[in-house]
C-alpha cells in the first residue's frame, strides 16, 4: 500500500521472516493472556468497581491488550515479516474494522433515536 | 516498431536473468491476507450484535442466561490449546515429529473440549426457550458465538487431516507450511475469542 | 434449516424433490418457452459442433482444468460476454415495456415478470459481466506486466473461475426452473424475507451470489499475493505498471469487501431458513441495518469495477500517445485515497433512511471528497494527451469516449451527494441514469478498451478497426440516446423499478431512451462481428511482433500469444516503463541458455467443486436436503482429498522452451 515498505518486499533470498516464537515467547504470552483473562472475569463476577460503564471500560481496554499480546506472542507479529506486507495488512484491516463496527453502531443508533417507537415496549422505554 | 533491431548497442545493464528465478512462496502471506477477510465477517457479526444485542423482544438477557464460570472454563480450554499449539510448533521447528505429533492432538482434545462445552451451552439455551428464534439478541448471539464455532471445528477437522499428513510424508517443507497455516489460523481464532467473551459475555452480564 | 421438514406426515415427494414440482417448469409463459427453445437449440448446436471436431478432450485438457492465467483470464472474459447477452437481453425488454405500458396498455410484461427482470438485469450485469471482466483482465494482464510465470496460487485461480460460473450458472437456472428474485438486486428485506418472498427467487439469488462470492474473494486474495510476492526483480512499488497498481487497490478491496456481502447473506439465509430475527419487522430485528451491512460493502464494490478500468486509461492513453504517464505518484496516490475513502462513504446510498442531519453531513462530505482524487485522475489523462502523438486507435477511441462521458456522471454523481438534492432525487431515474452513466461510461468501455488494446497480446492478431468503430459509436451515441432522458425523467420525478404510467406526456422520452437500446444492441452486435471478421481475416491482422502498438509495459515484451511459461528468462526492471526502457536502451533478445522452467500442473479438482456447488445451491434452493447434505459432503470429501496430492508443478523441458523461442526467433526475423 504504501511506497516506503515496498524496497523491503523485493529483498528476494531471504528467509520468509516468519518467526515461530521460542519457548520463552510462549509462556511468557500464556502467563500474560491468563493474567489479562481472569482480572476481567473477576471484575465482572465479583464486581470489586461499583460502575458498570467504568467496569465496560476496564474490561474493554483488557481486551485490546490481550489482543495485542497474541498478536506479538501468538502470531508473531511483527514489522519485518513478509517485507511488512502483514503488518501492513493488518493495520489496514483494524482501520476497516473499526469503521464497520463504530460506523454501523453511529448510524443505527442515530436511526434508532429518530425513530417513531415501533410498539408499546419501545415507547415505555424511549427516552 | 521494432525498436529492437534499430537501437544501437551501449553499456548494457542486465535485463534478465540467466538462473532460473525462483520467488519465496506465497503461502504465508496469501493465508495471512485470508485470516484478515475472515476478521471482516467477524466484524459484520460483531456489529450486528452490537446493534441489535439488546433487542430482547420481552425475551431473556444477557443476565439471565450466560453461565461465566462455564465460559472462564470454555476461555481456558482455548487458551490451553493456544499454547499446545505453540509447543506442537517449537517441537516442528526441533524436527521431532512424535513430539509435534502429541502436542497437536493434545491441542486438537483442548479443541474438542471447548466445543463440547459450546455445544452443551447452545443445547441448555434451547432448551429454555432461547434459540436463535426467540429475539434479535439471541439470533445475533447464536450466530456470532456458533460461527466462531464453527471456525474452531474446520480447524479441528483440519488438525486431523494435517497429522494424518505428517504421518504419511513426515514433516516435510510443504507440510511444515501448512502447520503454520494452521497456527495462525488456530491463534487467529483466540484472538477472536478474546473479543468474544469480552463484548457478548462478560458486557453482556455487565449490563 | 429441517424446520420445513414434518416427519409426522412424510410425503415422499416433498422428501425427494424438496419444494421442486412440474409446476415450477415455466411452461405456460411464451417468452421463457421460446427463448428456453433459442438456448436448448444453441446449446445443441455448440456440443454437436464440440463432438464433432472431438472437441471434449482438449477442452478438458486445455481449458477446464488449465491453471494458466491466460486461460483463465480469456474464460472469465467469455463468461462476461455472455452474461453480456443475458443481461442487455433483460435491459431491452425493459425499456419496451417501459416505451409502450401507459394509460390503458399494459405492456407485455405482467409485474411479477418485469419485476424479475429488472433484479435479474443488475445482478448479472454487476456480478456475472463486469466482476468477470474485471477479474479476466486483471488475471491475464497482471502476471504479464509483473514479469511473472504465473499467479501465487495457480490452482486457487482455476477454482475462482469454476466457483464465478457456478454462480452464473444458478442464476441461469432460475430462468427455466422456479423464478428469479423479485427484490432488487441488493434483496432489501423486509421484501426479501421469508414473509414477503416466500418462493424461490431470493434463494436462487442469494446461492448464485454467495458461490459466485466465493470465487471472487478467492480470486482477490491471489491477486494480492501475486502482486505482493511476484515481482520481477528491480521493480518496486514505484515502478509498477499503473495497471497493476489500480488492479492491487482492487483486489485488496475484494478481500477486505466480499467478506462483508458473505456475511450479510448468510445472515438473511439465516432468516429465510432458519427463522432468526435479524431483518425481520419482528422481535426485535431490524431491517435498515441490512441496508447499513450491504452499503459496507456494494460502495468498495463500486470501486473494485472502477479502478481497474481507470489503470486500463492510464495504460492506453500513455501507449498511443507515445509519452510517459502523466503524473504517474499522484495516479498511484490518487488510487490509494479512494481505496481507503471508498470505504466512508456508504450511508450515501441511504440517505433517506432516517439518521438524521450529523449522520447525512458526514457521509455527503466523504462522498464529495472522493471526486478530487478522480477528478486529479482526469488531469493526469489530460495532461498526458496533452502534446502527445495521439493515434486514435480503438482503445484510445473507447478512452476519449470515456473521459467525456465519465466527466457527466461523476458530475451529476456530485450533485447526488448533497442529501438535501439527493432526498428529491433518491428512487428516481436520475439515479439510475447516474449509475448507469459511470459503469457503462466508466467499467464497460474501460473493458472494451482493454479487450481492443490486449486482444492481439492473447491472440496474436488485433481485431478489426472497422467492426470495432462502429460498435464505438453505437455504444456511445445509444448510450446518451437511452440515459439523457432518463436524466430529465428522473429530475420530473419518475420514479425507478415502475412497470407502467399513467401520465402520456413521459411517453416520447421513453420512446427515444428505447431508440437508444436498440442503438446499444447494434453496438453489441457489432463487437460480435467484429470478433467473428478479426477471426477470418486473422492472417491480415497477424501480430509477429508481440509489440503491435509500440507498447511500453512488459507484457509486450514476450511473443503474441505468450508462450506457456509467459518469459524465457524472468526480466530485471530498472524503469517504470520497463519495456520501453529495454527498447531504447537496446536489449537484445537472448537467443540460447535456455533452462527448464518450474510451472504448476493443471487439475479438474476447481471444475468439480464447482460442479458439485452448483447442486448444493440448487438442493439448498428447493429443501432438496438429502442432495445439499449429499453434495455438501462430496465438496467437503473433494477439497481434502485435493490436500493429499502433493505432486502439483513439473518443469517444462528445455528442449520445449528452446523450440518456442526458435520457432519465435524465425518469426521475428521473417518480418525484418
Amino acid at each position: 500500500m504504501s511506497a516506503e515498505t515496498a524496497h523491503h518486499g523485493d529483498e528476494h533470498g531471504h528467509h520468509d521472516g516468519a518467526s515461530h516464537g521460542s519457548l520463552s515467547g510462549y509462556v511468557t504470552g500464556f502467563v500474560l493472556s491468563v493474567i489479562l483473562t481472569a482480572i476481567p472475569f473477576w471484575l465482572v463476577m465479583a464486581r470489586p468497581v461499583e460502575s458498570a460503564l467504568w467496569t465496560g471500560i476496564i474490561i474493554m481496554a483488557f481486551a485490546a491488550v490481550q489482543i495485542v499480546v497474541h498478536m506479538v506472542y501468538f502470531l508473531h507479529m511483527n514489522t519485518k515479516s513478509e517485507g511488512g506486507w502483514t503488518i501492513l495488512a493488518l493495520i489496514f484491516t483494524v482501520t476497516l474494522v473499526v469503521i464497520t463496527l463504530t460506523g454501523s453502531l453511529w448510524v443505527m443508533h442515530h436511526l434508532n433515536s429518530n425513530m417513531m417507537p415501533m410498539s408499546v415496549h419501545d415507547m415505555r422505554h424511549a427516552p | 516498431m521494432m525498436h529492437t533491431d534499430t537501437a544501437p548497442p551501449g553499456t548494457e545493464p542486465i535485463f534478465h536473468l540467466e538462473e532460473e528465478h525462483h520467488p519465496e512462496t506465497s503461502t504465508l502471506l496469501g493465508f495471512w491476507i485470508y485470516l484478515m477477510s475472515d476478521c471482516l465477517i467477524f466484524a459484520v457479526l460483531f456489529a450486528t450484535y452490537g446493534v441489535l444485542g439488546r433487542n430482547y423482544a420481552a425475551g431473556p438477557s444477557p443476565k439471565d442466561l450466560f453461565d461465566l464460570p462455564l465460559v472462564a472454563l470454555n476461555t481456558a480450554m482455548l487458551l490451553f490449546s493456544s499454547i499446545t499449539y505453540g509447543f506442537a510448533m517449537i517441537a516442528m521447528d526441533k524436527g521431532r515429529q512424535a513430539a509435534t505429533q502429541v502436542w497437536l492432538a493434545i491441542t486438537g482434545l483442548f479443541g474438542a473440549a471447548f466445543l463440547g462445552i459450546e455445544l452443551y451451552e447452545f443445547s441448555h439455551l434451547i432448551h429454555e426457550g432461547a434459540g436463535p428464534q426467540r429475539s434479535a439478541f439471541l439470533s445475533s448471539f447464536f450466530t456470532l458465538v456458533g460461527t466462531h464455532g464453527l471456525h474452531v471445528t474446520l480447524g479441528l477437522v483440519w488438525l486431523i487431516v494435517l497429522m494424518v499428513q505428517v504421518t504419511q510424508r513426515g514433516l516435510i517443507p510443504e507440510n511444515q507450511r501448512r502447520l503454520m497455516c494452521l497456527s495462525m489460523f488456530w491463534h487467529f481464532l483466540d484472538v477472536v475469542w478474546i473479543g468474544v467473551f469480552t463484548f457478548v459475555y462478560l458486557m453482556g452480564v455487565l449490563q | 434449516m429441517f424446520s420445513n421438514l414434518d416427519f409426522t406426515n412424510l410425503d415422499l415427494q416433498k422428501l425427494v424433490f424438496g419444494r421442486l414440482s412440474l409446476a415450477d417448469i415455466p411452461y405456460h409463459e411464451p417468452i421463457l418457452l421460446v427463448t428456453f427453445a433459442v438456448v436448448a437449440m444453441g446449446g445443441v448446436v455448440v456440443l454437436g459442433a464440440i463432438t464433432y471436431f472431438r472437441f471434449w478432450g482438449p477442452l478438458w485438457r486445455d481449458w477446464v482444468t488449465s491453471v494458466d492465467h491466460k486461460k483463465i483470464g480469456i474464460m472469465y472474459i467469455i463468461l462476461a460476454l455472455v452474461m453480456l447477452l443475458r443481461g442487455f437481453a433483460d435491459a431491452i425488454m425493459m425499456i419496451t415495456q417501459k416505451a409502450i405500458a401507459f394509460g390503458p396498455s399494459e405492456g407485455y410484461l405482467p409485474p411479477h415478470h418485469y419485476d424479475q427482470i429488472f433484479t435479474a438485469h443488475g445482478v448479472i450485469m454487476i456480478f456475472f459481466v463486469a466482476m468477470p471482466f474485471v477479474t479476466g483482465l486483471m488475471n491475464y494482464v497482471v502476471p504479464l506486466q509483473i514479469g511473472a510465470r504465473d499467479v501465487s496460487f495457480p490452482f486457487l485461480n482455476n477454482f475462482s473461475f469454476w466457483m464465478t460460473v457456478a454462480g452464473a450458472v444458478i442464476t441461469m437456472i432460475s430462468l427455466f426452473v422456479g423464478e428469479f428474485s423479485r427484490a432488487t438486486w441488493l434483496g432489501y428485506p423486509p421484501l426479501s424475507g421469508a414473509d414477503m418472498s416466500p418462493g424461490v427467487g431470493v434463494d436462487y439469488w442469494i446461492w448464485g451470489l454467495q458461490i459466485a462470492g466465493i470465487g471472487t474473494l478467492l480470486s482477490g486474495i491471489n491477486l494480492v499475493a501475486t502482486i505482493v510476492k511476484m515481482r520481477a526483480p528491480g521493480m518496486t512499488m514505484m515502478k509498477l505498471p499503473v495497471f497493476v497498481w489500480t488492479s492491487l487497490c482492487t483486489n485488496v478491496l475484494i478481500v477486505a469487501a466480499f467478506p462483508i456481502l458473505t456475511a450479510v447473506l448468510v445472515l438473511l439465509s439465516l432468516d429465510r431458513y432458519v427463522g432468526t430475527h435479524f431483518f425481520t419487522n419482528d422481535l426485535g430485528g431490524n431491517p435498515m441495518m441490512y441496508f447499513n451491512l450491504i452499503w459496507i460493502w456494494g460502495h468498495p464494490e463500486v470501486y473494485i469495477l472502477i479502478l481497474p478500468a481507470f489503470g486500463i486509461f492510464s495504460e492506453v492513453t500513455s501507449t498511443y500517445c507515445g509519452k510517459r504517464l502523466f503524473g504517474y505518484a499522484s495516479m498511484v496516490y490518487a488510487t490509494v485515497v479512494i481505496t481507503i475513502l471508498s470505504y466512508l462513504v456508504w450511508l450515501h446510498h441511504f440517505f433517506t433512511m432516517g439518521s438524521g442531519a450529523n449522520v447525512n453531513s458526514f457521509f455527503g462530505i466523504t462522498t464529495m471528497i472522493i471526486s478530487i482524487p478522480t477528478g486529479a485522475k482526469i488531469f493526469n489523462w489530460l495532461f498526458t494527451m496533452y502534446r502527445g502523438r495521439i493515434r486514435f486507435e480503438l482503445p484510445m477511441l473507447w478512452t476519449v469516449g470515456f473521459m467525456v462521458t465519465f466527466v457527466i456522471g461523476g458530475m451529476t454523481g456530485v450533485l447526488l451527494a448533497v442529501p438535501p438534492a439527493d432526498f428529491v432525487l433518491h428512487n428516481s431515474l436520475f439515479l439510475v441514469a447516474h449509475f448507469h452513466n459511470v459503469i457503462i461510461g466508466g467499467v464497460l468501455f474501460g473493458m472494451f478498451a482493454g479487450v481492443n488494446y490486449w486482444f492481439p497480446k492473447a491472440f496474436g492478431f488485433k481485431l478489426d478497426p472497422f467492426w470495432g468503430k462502429m460498435s464505438f459509436w453505437c455504444w456511445l451515441v445509444g448510450f446518451y440516446l437511452v440515459f439523457m432522458p432518463l436524466y430529465v425523467l428522473g429530475l420530473m420525478g419518475v420514479t425507478r423499478r415502475t412497470q407502467h404510467f399513467d401520465d402520456p406526456t413521459l411517453q416520447p422520452w421513453f420512446i427515444a431512451a428505447a431508440c437508444g437500446a436498440v442503438l446499444i444492441l447494434c453496438g453489441i452486435l457489432s463487437l460480435l462481428v467484429q470478433i467473428v471478421v478479426s477471426i477470418r481475416n486473422r492472417e491480415a491482422l497477424r501480430d509477429t511482433t508481440g509489440d503491435p502498438w509500440g507498447g511500453r509495459t512488459l507484457e509486450w515484451s514476450t511473443s503474441s500469444p505468450p508462450p506457456d511459461y509467459n518469459f524465457a528468462f524472468t526480466p530485471v526492471v530498472h524503469d517504470l516503463d520497463a519495456w520501453y526502457d529495454m527498447k531504447s536502451r537496446g536489449y537484445a533478445r537472448p537467443l540460447n541458455g535456455f533452462r527448464p522452467i518450474h510451472m504448476p500442473k493443471n487439475t479438474g479438482t476447481g471444475a468439480i467443486i464447482g460442479g458439485l456447488s452448483v447442486v448444493f445451491g440448487f438442493a439448498m434452493i428447493w429443501y432438496i436436503w438429502w442432495l445439499a447434505a449429499l453434495s455438501f459432503a462430496a465438496i467437503f470429501i473433494v477439497s481434502i482429498v485435493h490436500t493429499f496430492n502433493y505432486n502439483r508443478d513439473f518443469y517444462i523441458p528445455a528442449d520445449t522452451v528452446v523450440r518456442a523461442e526458435n520457432e519465435r526467433t524465425a518469426v521475428l526475423a521473417g518480418r525484418v
